[in-house]
């Protein structure tokens, strides 16, 4: 499948692609709607809550469309980049918590420090903590062979609980009431832009998207990460790719990409850390990625739409009384339906018995 | 420690691994067909609420176990159809099962049983003392007084070693690992084999998963399989793709589970949610001491037919 989505020359350019992400989001809601007719919920009735709950104003479609929308950018931008270098990141989730937990804490140690210091600072802080906290699935995998799907997944746990003992232990609240951290400094938020809640890690995020395609398509270091993730023996045998490096890189950046995600989160929402800060940002962000062919400027409009899923939910929830879980059910069959897709329509191009 | 709270360590070492065996003795199958499925954990989460919920309305916590057979089992049978069926890759399709598993659930729970979700009693798997065995001293209680799953899978082990190791089939369900295109030209039928396996593994992840609900909390909760799943894949490299080692490993990651209640006890100044990430921790320390004297299964995770010209 990875292997496929990084050979876009064998498909029809332009339509492949984006067929397959449109055919999979009308199977996936057709699909959804019926598990909600089958639950016993009006399916007409969830969509126009979702709808309104997404884009029934400005203000709405701002502050928690876009708000949600912005962590998954970051991430899904983590795991595309991983991915078409052949890495099986699956631990955006926790490197994302790695993130939070070092602009929480830079946010909370130099409370004096000027904005244009601090603010920075605590976002650098997420985005390296973020990439270290892939060294060692990247430590094992170059060095020991195993594979980093298994050790991403479990440093994801590694985080949650890690994040849970500091908000019970060193990073509580001064009051010690509540298992979170105290708000960091004025100075280490991000800047609200306009009068809602959407905050400058929105353009942040569209930038990096913007600066990643670019790196991707026009970079020598662009071509090698989509070299090692084509074939590594390939790139290993062309004799001009160091493909231990260029896996080492990708590895990291991907992490300090989620990582940044985590800083992000922190210095424009929630302001605090606590524990399940993210709902599954850097599992959605699998979906995301996927749904975007793994293209950087795609994965705007996965996150977009993931975005518009995850607030929808919670006026479906308040309204027609979905649980908000659904949500994980719709991204597992958007997954699916996109692999589908994909499939079928490589079986369509390639001729019977092609696929 | 004294001898009753060892008895105590003992005996919760080998209920929190029984569940781990379970899985991941069904993944050594599948893997060894050369299908790895990180859908593992959406397996055992739908057991667990197919095992709970077929206690409830039967009141059998026998049938409930049956029930989460074949939850674990329909939900494997979504990881076979995209996975094998489709020829797609098998950590995305694995991925995407755990998530929608996860998701299903609870909205399953959620519909049935409210939002804010009821403390749920369910009927439990009792402990079963073999008679003679449980009596033995020390280990005995502990490994002998079980819930009947556990038996299960005392007994699989051998049984799975037996069939890989000492019969045609099992040799044949190891070619399709090693080398499909060859085992497919020597006439085995890779597809089906692959599928089978598959399905075999998600009959046992969702015993577990049932045993987690009804052996161990009398209950239900969303996302109690709490990474299980993914423990089990990594208990399968440890035990190096062999039944027997397998058992053995997920009883050693049973006991470091069951540490952690130890520790808590004895290091009273320890945070016992950084004792919770011990299992985790310890098995990414066990695989980085470990993997490089064992080798997978060849065409683990490859697609077959593979997907040349593509």
């Amino acid at each position: 499948m990875i292997r496929q989505l990084l050979r876009p020359r064998l498909r029809s350019r332009r339509i492949g692609p984006l067929a397959a992400g449109v055919v999979a989001l009308l199977a996936a809601t057709l699909l959804a709607a019926a598990g909600l007719a089958l639950a016993g919920y009006d399916p007409a009735a969830a969509g126009r809550a979702l709808v309104s709950g997404a884009f029934g104003s400005w203000e709405r479609f701002a502050s928690i469309t876009l708000v949600r929308a912005t962590p998954l950018i970051l991430t899904g931008l983590a795991v595309a980049l991983a991915f078409r270098a052949g890495v099986w990141n699956i631990g955006a989730e926790g490197q994302l918590y790695a993130g939070a937990v070092a602009a929480v804490w830079v946010g909370l140690t130099f409370p004096g420090a000027p904005a244009w210091l601090l603010l920075p600072g605590a976002m650098a802080a997420a985005a390296v903590a973020g990439g270290l906290w892939t060294l060692v699935p990247v430590g094992l995998k170059l060095r020991a062979g195993v594979g980093e799907v298994i050790t991403t997944i479990l440093m994801n746990f590694v985080a949650i609980h890690t994040v849970a003992w500091l908000v019970h232990g060193p990073l509580q609240e001064a009051r010690g009431v509540f298992p979170q951290t105290d708000p960091v400094a004025l100075a280490a938020r991000l800047p609200r832009l306009g009068s809602g809640r959407l905050h400058a890690g929105f353009p942040v995020a569209v930038v990096l998207a913007g600066a990643l395609w670019w790196l991707l398509r026009h970079s020598a270091w662009g071509f090698r990460v989509r070299a090692v993730g084509a074939s590594i023996r390939a790139a290993a045998v062309s004799g001009r790719i160091h493909t231990g490096r260029v896996v080492l890189g990708a590895f990291l950046l991907s992490g300090m990409l989620a990582g940044l995600a985590g800083g992000v989160e922190v210095a424009g929402v929630t302001f605090a850390l606590y524990e399940n800060l993210s709902p599954g940002y850097g599992y959605t962000a699998i979906a995301v990625a996927l749904l975007a062919g793994l293209n950087p400027l795609a994965v705007l409009l996965a996150a977009g739409f993931f975005g518009v899923l995850q607030a929808g939910a919670a006026a479906m929830q308040r309204d027609v009384g979905v649980p908000a879980v659904w949500v994980s059910a719709i991204e597992a069959l958007v997954i699916l339906a996109v692999v589908a897709a994909d499939r079928f329509l490589r079986r369509g191009m390639a001729g019977k018995g092609g696929g | 420690m004294d001898a009753a709270a060892l008895q105590a360590f003992l005996e919760a070492s080998v209920r929190l691994g029984a569940p781990l065996a379970l899985a991941a003795l069904g993944e050594t199958i599948s893997e060894r067909a050369g299908v790895i499925n990180i859908g593992l954990e959406g397996s055992i989460i739908g057991g667990a609420l197919g095992g709970a919920l077929g206690a409830l309305l039967t009141g059998s916590p026998g049938a409930g176990v049956l029930a989460g057979a074949m939850a674990g089992t329909a939900i494997a049978g979504v990881f076979a159809l995209f996975a094998i069926t489709l020829n797609a890759d098998q950590i995305i399709v694995g991925t995407a099962v755990t998530l929608g598993g996860l998701g299903i659930t609870g909205v399953v729970y959620q519909s049935v049983f409210g939002a804010t979700g009821t403390a749920l009693t369910l009927p439990t798997l009792p402990a079963l003392p073999l008679p003679g065995l449980s009596a033995l001293p020390a280990l005995g209680p502990a490994l002998f007084s079980q819930a009947w799953t556990t038996y299960l899978a005392y007994l699989l082990a051998p049984a799975l070693w037996y069939y890989l190791f000492r019969t045609r089939w099992g040799l044949e369900l190891r070619a399709v690992g090693e080398e499909p295109t060859a085992a497919d030209a020597a006439g085995i039928r890779v597809r089906r084999t692959r599928v089978l396996a598959v399905l075999g593994a998600g009959f046992l992840a969702g015993i577990a998963g049932a045993h987690l609900a009804l052996a161990h909390a009398g209950t239900f909760a969303e996302g109690m399989s709490a990474g299980r799943g993914f423990i089990a894949i990594a208990v399968v490299v440890l035990g190096r793709w062999n039944p027997l080692l397998v058992l053995l490993a997920s009883l050693f990651f049973g006991a470091a589970s069951a540490l952690q209640f130890e520790l808590q006890a004895v290091f009273a100044n320890v945070p016992y949610q950084l004792l919770l990430a011990f299992p985790y921790l310890l098995t990414l320390a066990a695989l980085a001491g470990w993997i490089g004297r064992s080798r997978a299964p060849a065409a683990l995770a490859r697609p077959w037919p593979p997907r040349s010209g593509e």
